[in-house]
């Protein structure tokens, strides 16, 4: 009984995922690709996660992954009817527009 | 289990830049649920089924319906000849090639038997939730409130656009 792939893999893989999200918050100025983004970099630190209680066979990896699961869902819901709130004011979606207070 | 790893892998990287590069955002979602199944595929691999399968139920389900929800509600052209143009091949081969390899994946993982993925070392989900529910006790009370407050935060600012909403039906 052995992990079946090296813990390195696993953590590459989750490094590279959050990078490209992190990209994605960084160059897209639309408020829903900026949400997609995060949900992208939340996931690959859940990923992480899962990947470090696999290398000592624990379960404490997957239950961090629960609890990223609940603010990842928490999250998404605020973040959405906060945008719906936005494109309300801004009639759009450009997240540039947002430059003063106040709305 | 290296090469499915690697190959599971690619595809969730894939998908995930091509997810946050297209200018559609629905063609977007299409590559993100992709990316989402492909991590869960990885998560089944590293001997996680547990969480395996809340991925695929509650974000490539859940959070992603949401998302749909949204999209649709915002109503980016809605027009029967958008929906046609959108629905050219070109849109929707892209996702359901890199399915199709995941699921060729998954099928020879279920039928490699004992040999296969039985072996590897599993955290099992009795092992998660004896500990979600003994030292990690605090832990889920926390995150119940945070859900709580999610779901009340949702409501008010919902409840704020009421007027909005009704605005929009009269006009249209």
């Amino acid at each position: 009984m052995s992990p079946a792939v090296p813990a390195e893999y696993s953590l590459i893989l989750a490094g590279l995922l959050f990078v490209i999200g992190l990209a994605g918050v960084m160059v897209r100025r639309n408020l829903i690709f900026i949400l997609l983004s995060l949900e992208i970099m939340l996931n690959a630190a859940g990923l992480a996660f899962v990947a470090a209680g696999a290398r000592w066979g624990t379960a404490d990896g997957q239950v961090m992954f629960i609890f990223i699961l609940a603010v990842a869902a928490a999250e998404v819901v605020v973040g959405l009817a906060l945008l719906l709130w936005f494109h309300h004011w801004h009639r759009g979606l450009d997240a540039d527009s947002a430059n003063e207070m106040r709305g | 289990m290296n090469t499915l790893f690697i190959i599971a892998g690619t595809i969730a990287i894939l998908s995930a830049a091509l997810a946050v590069s297209r200018i559609n955002a629905v063609h977007a979602l299409l590559y993100l649920v992709v990316s989402l199944l492909a991590v869960g595929v990885v998560l089944f691999i590293l001997g996680a089924p547990f969480a395996a399968v809340l991925e695929v139920i509650i974000y490539a389900g859940a959070i992603m319906v949401l998302f749909v929800f949204v999209i649709m509600m915002l109503n980016f052209g809605g027009a029967l000849a958008e929906e046609k143009r959108r629905l050219k091949p070109s849109a929707w081969a892209g996702p359901v090639l890199l399915t199709l390899i995941l699921a060729v994946e998954l099928v020879f993982v279920t039928c490699s038997g004992t040999k296969g993925v039985y072996r590897i070392l599993m955290v099992s989900p009795t092992q998660v939730g004896l500990s979600l529910f003994g030292p990690y006790m605090l832990g889920v009370e926390l995150a119940s409130m945070l859900l709580l407050a999610g779901l009340v935060g949702a409501y008010h600012l919902a409840r704020s656009i009421g007027p909005f909403r009704r605005e929009e039906r009269g006009r249209s």
